[in-house]
């Protein structure tokens, strides 16, 4: 595909109406052939991905048989659930709103990712807000620690680095948010014996930018192959409104403002996709250096670090570890049981 | 510290090595030492993730009293037993002696 092209952004051009065409059909096969469901339920969070993932499934199985789901809570940015209503009125979708802040105090989120901060912020408490930032590793040779960055009442702002313990409680406590809304999700799909759709671009699911059994978990993944560029051309051609396309990137998951670049990828993430895609098709850091008008030692330290994270998160990935093989439970290639599970009753 | 050993003597640096290597084949190999020589790079090996290094850093800065700062936390100060010793050698060794309590020759 590379050999005899250049190497530029408009490698990662599709030809959306094939794209589209293929996903709506792959939608229906699993559904019918592996899941057995009769539709999806899609949580919404006003993001140009669970636009896509909606507007695909209303595309492949009507609107009838798509439930968009919006959680929003405490921290949630106001112009979320703005976003995610214009979607939904425009793919004429069936929503529901589930607040997740009474679900999240009852179990103690606030207050034991405040705990959690306080081990590193002695002051940090009520009006505070706060994020968590990944060093620029295009700058540093150094390991890619997380630091805290918070906010007081009265605008002062502070940054720390997170050491081990304060980390491990941050990223549990946060973690409920992504679980709880998949609890929902899952809710809701048994009600309505459907199956749930994740919503991970390409660079989400390759570099393990997902809380595993919170957004990690998904019946099907149906833009998961789809670099985020790509997935910015569908929206376009599924008319997914402009202020959604416009919309830059966020974790939503923090109390301050947090882009997905600043998090967890050093780069802007149109240029994270150049990236992805030159090391997936052994493209030399130079040809990208040139792209993206950043210099080679820089892209290489780029590629180094998507392998350390592929390596870091195969945890994510992995499903449940069985110390002995059951065969008759093994799934076949497409994910298919190779047996039946539930015999008849005799 | 329980050492009482001059800290640029090699038996020095001998102890952290021994220390660090307890702790690692402790922490992250559940007691198995099979293969892990004191040069074995943590990131290449598998042996450390970033999670890892943070636990790496847990340890020294509570079993050895110091702070490392975050220009220090670099491959080629903490990525083998044999770096972080060093590391730690010059580190301990510069506290110590600041403080007064490295008993010399």
């Amino acid at each position: 595909m590379t050999a005899n092209r250049k190497f530029s952004p408009e490698l990662l051009d599709i030809d959306v109406a094939a794209e589209t065409e293929a996903i709506c059909q792959g939608i229906r096969t699993l559904l019918k052939e592996q899941l057995r469901r009769r539709g999806l339920v899609v949580g919404l969070s006003g993001g140009i991905d669970s636009s896509v993932t909606a507007a695909l499934a209303v595309r492949a199985l009507g609107p009838n048989r798509v439930l968009g789901l919006e959680m929003p809570e405490r921290d949630s940015a106001e112009e979320s659930l703005a976003m995610s209503d214009l979607v939904a009125r425009h793919l004429g979708l069936n929503t529901l709103r589930e607040d997740l802040t009474p679900i999240l105090d009852a179990l103690s989120f606030y207050a034991r990712y405040a705990a959690a901060v306080r081990q590193v912020i002695p002051e940090y408490g009520k009006g505070w807000r706060s994020k968590i930032v990944s060093p620029d590793i295009t700058q540093t040779d150094g390991y890619t620690l997380f630091s805290i960055v918070a906010q007081s009442p009265d605008g002062r702002v502070s940054r720390c680095r997170l050491p081990l313990q304060a980390y491990l409680e941050i990223v549990a406590a946060t973690s409920f948010k992504q679980r709880t809304r998949k609890m929902l999700e899952y809710y809701h799909a048994d009600r309505l014996h459907f199956a749930v759709a994740g919503t991970p671009n390409r660079l989400e699911y390759d570099q393990g930018f997902f809380v595993k059994q919170g957004d990690g978990a998904a019946d099907i993944k149906p833009i998961a192959h789809l670099y985020k560029s790509q997935v910015y051309q569908l929206a376009e051609y599924l008319q997914i409104p402009e202020e959604v396309r416009q919309r830059a990137p966020t974790t939503d998951t923090f109390s301050l403002e947090q882009g997905q670049d600043e998090f967890y990828f050093s780069l802007p993430l149109r240029h994270m996709d150049l990236c992805l895609y030159a090391k997936n098709h052994a493209i030399p850091a130079c040809e990208v250096a040139a792209v993206i008008g950043l210099d080679e030692s820089r892209i290489q330290r780029i590629f180094q670090d998507i392998d350390t994270k592929r390596a870091t998160t195969r945890y994510q990935h992995l499903p449940p570890l069985l110390i002995s093989d059951i065969p008759e439970i093994r799934l076949q290639k497409g994910g298919g049981l190779s047996a039946m599970a539930w015999p008849l009753p005799t | 510290m329980a050492d009482q050993v001059p800290f640029f003597s090699p038996k020095h640096l001998g102890n952290l090595r021994a220390r660090i290597r307890a702790f690692v084949v402790d922490n992250f190999l559940f007691g198995d030492e099979e293969g892990l020589q004191d040069e074995t790079s943590f990131q290449e090996s598998g042996i450390i993730d970033s999670t890892g290094i943070l636990e790496l850093v847990d340890f020294l800065e509570k079993q050895f009293g110091i702070a490392i700062s975050d220009e220090e936390l670099i491959p080629d100060n903490l990525d083998s037993i044999d770096k972080t010793a060093c590391f730690l050698n010059k580190k301990v060794g510069a506290s110590e002696l600041s403080q007064g309590v490295v008993q010399l020759g």
